[in-house]
C-alpha cells in the first residue's frame, strides 16, 4: 500500500526534542530520537496537533510554490469561507476578492458554494444505504485517516462521497472547459486552513487523483492580502465580477454543526480529535446507538481552529456569523451558476475507490506472534514505572514497551531502569549518559 | 493468555470499561474487525447485566490462537427462569435502570446472537455465571 503523503514537517534546526508534540499526538506517531521529534508516517493522520503544540515553531506545513499558478493561463483559486474569518472587520470582502486578483488569480471560487449539491448527494446516499447507519461524515480528511488507522471497523459507516473542495474543483474545471478553454490552461488551487486538506489533495483516500493542482497555505494568502491592502490603500478598488454572497447555511458548513444542521434525525457534531476518539470508541462498542449522522472534525471548533489559521477561532466565528447575517439580510444575487452543474456534480460525487483500513494497532499479522508480543509487553509493564514521563523518547510507558517488543527501542532507554541498573552495578554512569544521548542528542549533555 | 477485570454493581458510569479494554487487546492481536465487533457487543451487554442487576462481578478473559472465552461471574439475585430471560423484550430491570437507557430486555438475546457458544448457570439469591465463546475462524 502506498504510504500517506504528509504535509507536516519538522525542522531539525528548530526542534529541541521537547516532547510536547509527542504527548499530544492522538495516534502515538511521534518519538524523540537523537534530540529530534520524528514522525511515524504510517500512523500520522495530519491532524496538526503537533504543530499547534510546538513551542519552538519547529513543525511546519510544506506548501507548493505560489508561482506555480503562473504556469496556467486561467488561475482559479478555491477558498473556504474560513478565509474571511481571518480578517478584522475593517477589511471588506470586496478588498479580499480584489487583492486575490491583484496577486495574479484570475477567478475566485468559494468551495462552500458546492455544499448545497453535496447536502443533496449525502441525503440521497443515506436514504439508499439506510442499513449502514450511523453515517459518519467524510468532511475532515484527518478524521477519515484516523478511522483508517485506529477504527477500521467503522469504515463501512463513512459516507464515501467527495467533499465540497473536490466538487467545487470539478465545477471550476467543467465551467471553463464549457467556455472553450483547453484543459491544460486551467490551474485550480486551494487555500487550506490545515495540513490534512493538503494530504487529502496530494494523496486522496478513495480516489486516484485530486482535481486540484496545488495548495496554498492560508497564512501565506493572509499575509499577501494584508500586504496588498496596505500597498493599494490609495488606489480605487476594482470590484471582482465573480464575488459571491453565500447563503448562511453555506457559510456555516465549515463551522461546528454546519453539516448536522442540514439533516433530520438524530445527529451529533463533535470537534477536536480527542473528543472524536472518545465518541468513536463508544460507537465502536455500540455503547451509543440509534444515531443517524455524525459530523466529526479534528480541530477544536472545526476549520476555524485549523493549524494554518491566523485569527483566534472565536473571533473568526464572530466574523463569519456577521457574514451570515449580512448575506441573509441583503439577499444580494449570488452568481450561483453552480446549480447549472448540479446533475454533473452529483453524477461525479461518489468516490471512485474504496477507503481501506490501515490498522496501526496490530502487534503482528499472525495471532500467535501477536499474543507472544502482548505477553512480553505485559511483563515489561510490571517493572517499568507507568508515569509516562517521556524521558525514554516514547510517549508513554506502554508505548515504550510496545516499541521494545517491535525491536524499535531498548528497555534500558527508561531512566528508571537505568537507575536500578546503576544501583545494582550493572550499568556505569557513562553508559547511562550514552543511552540518553541517543534519545536526546549529544549536544544536550554538553551544556 | 488470561485477563481479569472487576465489574462494580450499580456503577453505570463505569459500565463498558472492561469490554472496551478487551476490544483494545483484540485489535492488537489482529483479530478480524467484524469479529471484534460481535465479541465486544456481547461483552458489553453481559457487563451491563452485572452492573444493572448484581452487587459485584468478575470478567475473566481467556485467549488462545483460535478462540476467546469470556466468563462473567457475579454475586447477585440470580435468574429464576433462564429460558424466560432469553426472550427478547423480557426484563426485570427497575424503572430507574430503564430511565438510564438500559434494561430493554435485549441483553441475553443479544449476547446469544453475538457469540458462538453461550452457557448460563444461575442460582437464585447467589449469582450468575455467563460463559461466552467465540471462535476466530
Amino acid at each position: 500500500m502506498d504510504p500517506f503523503y504528509h504535509a507536516l514537517q519538522i525542522s531539525p534546526k528548530a526542534c529541541i526534542g521537547c516532547t510536547h508534540c509527542m504527548t499530544v499526538c492522538p495516534t502515538n506517531a511521534i518519538r524523540i530520537c537523537d534530540g529530534l521529534a520524528t514522525i511515524n508516517e504510517a500512523a500520522c493522520v495530519d491532524c496538526g496537533m503537533c504543530l499547534k503544540n510546538c513551542s519552538q515553531h519547529a513543525i511546519f506545513v510544506e506548501q507548493d510554490d505560489f508561482n506555480k499558478i503562473f504556469s496556467f493561463k486561467h488561475r482559479i483559486i478555491l477558498i473556504p469561507t474560513v478565509v474571511f474569518g481571518q480578517f478584522s472587520d475593517d477589511v471588506t470582502e470586496e478588498q479580499i476578492f480584489a487583492e486575490l486578483h491583484a496577486m495574479g488569480i484570475t477567478h475566485v471560487i468559494e468551495t462552500d458554494q458546492a455544499t448545497g449539491v453535496l447536502t443533496e448527494a449525502i441525503q440521497e446516499y443515506m436514504e439508499k444505504n439506510y442499513f449502514r447507519r450511523p453515517f459518519i461524515s467524510a468532511f475532515c480528511p484527518a478524521i477519515v485517516r484516523l478511522i483508517q488507522v485506529r477504527f477500521p471497523s467503522m469504515l463501512s459507516h463513512v459516507i464515501p462521497l467527495k467533499q465540497a473542495l473536490d466538487l467545487s474543483a470539478l465545477y471550476a474545471r467543467k465551467k471553463f472547459i464549457d467556455q472553450g478553454v483547453s484543459e491544460e490552461d486551467i490551474g485550480v488551487f486551494y487555500v487550506t486552513p490545515c495540513a490534512a486538506k493538503i494530504a487529502a489533495i496530494k494523496s486522496p483516500v478513495g480516489e486516484e487523483k485530486s482535481p486540484v493542482d496545488g495548495v496554498i497555505n492560508m497564512d501565506f494568502i493572509y499575509n499577501k492580502v494584508q500586504m496588498g491592502i496596505t500597498q493599494h490603500r490609495d488606489k480605487p478598488l476594482t470590484p471582482v465580477p465573480e464575488q459571491t454572497y453565500l447563503s448562511p447555511e453555506a457559510i456555516a458548513w465549515t463551522l461546528s454543526e454546519g453539516e448536522v444542521s442540514r439533516f433530520n434525525g438524530r445527529c451529533l457534531a463533535i470537534d477536536e480529535i480527542h473528543n472524536v476518539i472518545d465518541i468513536l470508541e463508544k460507537l465502536e462498542d455500540e455503547e451509543i446507538s440509534e444515531i443517524d449522522f455524525i459530523e466529526l472534525r479534528a480541530c477544536d471548533h472545526s476549520c476555524v481552529g485549523g493549524a494554518l489559521t491566523i485569527n483566534n477561532r472565536f473571533l473568526s466565528i464572530e466574523r463569519l456569523r456577521k457574514r451570515m447575517k449580512n448575506n441573509a439580510k441583503n439577499k444580494r444575487s449570488v452568481p450561483d451558476d453552480i446549480l447549472q452543474y448540479k446533475s454533473y456534480l452529483k453524477q461525479h460525487s461518489l468516490l471512485s475507490g474504496k477507503v481501506l483500513p490501515r490498522s496501526i494497532e496490530k502487534l503482528d499479522e499472525n495471532i500467535l506472534v501477536a499474543m507472544a508480543k502482548m505477553e512480553k509487553i505485559n511483563r515489561i509493564m510490571n517493572f517499568i514505572p507507568k508515569i509516562d514521563c517521556g524521558a525514554c523518547g516514547s510517549p508513554s510507558c506502554r508505548a515504550l514497551a510496545q516499541d521494545v517488543v517491535q525491536g524499535k527501542a531498548k528497555l534500558n532507554q527508561c531512566v528508571f531502569i537505568q537507575k536500578v541498573l546503576m544501583r545494582d552495578n550493572l550499568m556505569t554512569p557513562d553508559e547511562s549518559i550514552e543511552l540518553s544521548e541517543r534519545t536526546w542528542g549529544k549536544e544536550r549533555f554538553r551544556k | 493468555m488470561e485477563f481479569n477485570f472487576n465489574i462494580e454493581g450499580g456503577n453505570f458510569s463505569h459500565a463498558g470499561a472492561a469490554s472496551s479494554e478487551v476490544k483494545k487487546v483484540l485489535k492488537q492481536l489482529n483479530v478480524d474487525v467484524s469479529l471484534i465487533k460481535r465479541i465486544v457487543v456481547a461483552l458489553y451487554e453481559a457487563e451491563v447485566n452485572v452492573v444493572a442487576h448484581a452487587y459485584e462481578g468478575m470478567m475473566k478473559v481467556v485467549l488462545s490462537s483460535d478462540f476467546i472465552e469470556v466468563t462473567i461471574t457475579d454475586r447477585g439475585p440470580g435468574i429464576p427462569d433462564i429460558s424466560l430471560a432469553m426472550k427478547e423484550g423480557y426484563s426485570t430491570a427497575s424503572p430507574q435502570v430503564r430511565e438510564m437507557g438500559f434494561g430493554a430486555g435485549m441483553g441475553l438475546p443479544n449476547i446469544k446472537k453475538n457469540c458462538d457458544k453461550l452457557e448460563i448457570v444461575s442460582k437464585v439469591n447467589e449469582g450468575t455465571t455467563v460463559k461466552m465463546t467465540t471462535f476466530f475462524s
